[in-house]
């Protein structure tokens, strides 16, 4: 007897220690993982507003911790495979304890009955000025902070596998009934839709799963990390002829340095290891516009090397980097950033 | 459909992994954040070759807060010998962060250094870009925790 009172108090003991460790740890997860795009009080920034209201009650349990599994691929949103259930939940709860009218929202995993070809233009008609023609997002992401942007909260990619995975029919039949007060996504019931064409919709955002992922959630493929070429000039022919070649490719030369400039004593830097810095400003602020974190690989570098006696020019592979960011919106710019390098490689060696 | 869920978790788990890129708040204006950003850096004994402006032209192009700087550090001794002996990795020398406002906030950001591993598999390497990935870091969670200690 006595001692299932001891197990008794223990056991009371142990629940309050339980949930304030949960708490700790799950504001602890939140603030290393999230807080970078989603805001330290969760009203947003790289990322859309986490902390509203709305959002809050209407999403259930199984939506918050599929997302934070699986991110959204090529929508910026990583995927968190490596923390384990309870960090997971631990990070839930931490997002529960934001103020919100607590519902018991919890949406069956079953389909919802509708018409997807009745959707379909429904779905041109009402969301696809905000979500894209096939659901694949606004231009950029998250909510307008020191960046220019045509709306307060960009829409999320809703063709997105990670979406797509971690939603069920109800939750996004839900979303459209309700809307989310205090973003641009309102409530079609208010805007004249019933609820069967909102079923049609539902089927309809549905049946992008079928389709092959959109490009908007596909990365570039991995290729070699360095562009190089081997130059038959000396090392000072050559930088001559990359800053030719940085002219002539419309980019403002800004600087031309030894790698280890402000490594070592002015006067005995190593004049065998050069680069040349050069930017298109308006590609610089468009990059930008879309992802503000580009930066890590801006602006244009071009190393000049002269090692033995080979001579090599050479820049990073933007196509190779571009996978981390996790931005398909990134992959045209990679792609143009990559065609510039090479044709000034090229045209550097010629 | 279970079927169905394991081979989108499959394809899914292969693409964006949280961890290539580092990133982190700091609920502090710039110029503080800045400074304690080059603090750390010197703390763990890297030297700071230059610090790089990328702000020119945003104001006029739209943007509130236009402080954008990427920050260039490393060891000299050790940037000269890697330098020499594995010239493909000289268009990623040296390390650097970067760092931009976004309204009242400073956010930091590099690429992971592991990230590095996965470019060049030569094994004499890979101890440098281990010991970066754990100096970043602690840079990261130094700034993270330090500006948790401010807020309070
Ligand atoms: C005026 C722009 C706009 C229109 C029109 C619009 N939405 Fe949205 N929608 C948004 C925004 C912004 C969000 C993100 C809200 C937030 O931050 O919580 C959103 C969120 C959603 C979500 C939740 C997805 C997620 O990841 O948060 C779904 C589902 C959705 N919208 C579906 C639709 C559908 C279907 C329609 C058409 C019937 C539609 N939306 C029309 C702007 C819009
Ligand atoms: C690198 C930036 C980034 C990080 C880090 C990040 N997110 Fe996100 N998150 C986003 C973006 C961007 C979206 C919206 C995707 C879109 O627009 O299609 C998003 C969407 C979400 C959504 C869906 C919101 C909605 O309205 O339905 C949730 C939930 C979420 N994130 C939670 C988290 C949590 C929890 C963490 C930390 C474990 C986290 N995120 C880390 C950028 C990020």
């Amino acid at each position: 007897m006595t001692k299932l009172i001891v197990l008794y108090l223990l056991l009371l003991n142990s629940i309050p220690v339980l949930a304030a460790e949960t708490a700790t740890l799950g504001a602890r997860l939140y603030s290393e993982q999230c807080a970078a795009c989603h805001g330290a009080d969760g009203h947003g920034g790289v990322g859309v507003p986490l902390a509203l209201p709305s959002f809050l009650s209407s999403v259930d349990d199984d939506y918050l911790r599929g997302t934070i599994r699986l991110g959204r691929p090529g929508r910026v949103m990583p995927g968190f495979s490596k923390l384990n259930n309870s960090e997971i939940d631990a990070i839930v709860s931490h997002l529960r304890s934001w103020p919100h009218k607590p519902s018991s929202a919890k949406y069956p995993h079953t389909r919802i009955r509708g018409n997807a070809s009745l959707g379909k233009p429904l779905f041109e008609k009402y969301c696809a000025a905000c979500h894209g023609v096939h659901g694949e997002g606004g231009h950029g992401t998250g909510v307008t902070m020191s960046r220019p942007r045509n709306a307060p909260i960009l829409a999320p990619a809703l063709n997105n596998p990670g979406f797509l995975a971690a939603s069920s029919d109800y939750l996004i039949k839900s979303t459209l009934m309700h809307g989310r007060a205090g973003t641009p996504m309102t409530s079609f019931l208010q805007q004249g839709l019933n609820e069967r064409d909102i079923n049609d919709i539902v089927a309809y955002v549905r049946s992008f799963e079928a389709s092959s992922p959109h490009p908007s959630a596909t990365l570039l493929e991995s290729e070699s990390p360095i562009l190089v070429q081997v130059s038959t000039y000396t090392l000072e022919q050559t930088v001559e002829k990359v800053k030719v070649a940085v002219g002539a490719a419309n980019l403002r030369l800004i600087r031309v340095q030894n790698l280890d400039q402000g490594f070592v004593p002015k006067g005995k830097e190593n004049p065998n290891q050069v680069i040349v810095y050069s930017c298109d400003f308006g590609f610089l602020n468009e990059a930008l516009k879309v992802d503000p974190r580009v930066g890590l690989f801006l602006p244009c570098r071009i190393t000049v090397t002269k090692h033995g006696d080979k001579v090599r020019v050479m820049a990073v592979n933007p196509k190779r980097l571009s996978r981390i960011f996790n931005n398909a919106e990134l992959n045209a710019l990679c792609d143009q950033m990559y065609q510039v390098y090479v044709g000034i490689l090229e045209e550097a060696v010629l | 459909m279970k079927t169905l869920l394991a081979i989108l978790v499959l394809a899914l788990g292969m693409s964006a992994h949280a961890d290539e890129l580092m990133m982190a708040r700091i609920t502090q204006p710039f110029p503080e954040a800045m400074q304690m950003l080059q603090d750390n850096i010197r703390f763990r004994d890297y030297t700071i070759s230059r610090v790089q402006r990328v702000d020119v032209g945003l104001q006029s192009g739209g943007f509130q807060t236009a402080e954008y700087r990427i920050v260039f550090f490393g060891r000299p001794e050790e940037i000269k010998k890697l330098a020499n002996e594995h010239y493909e990795l000289i268009p990623y020398l040296p390390l650097n962060i970067v760092i931009f406002a976004e309204g009242d906030d400073t956010l930091i950001l590099a690429a992971s250094p592991l990230k590095l591993g996965e470019f060049f598999k030569n094994p004499v390497l890979q101890p440098y870009f281990a010991r970066w990935e754990q100096d970043m870091r602690s840079i990261f969670n130094d700034l993270k925790s330090v500006d948790a200690d401010l807020k309070k």
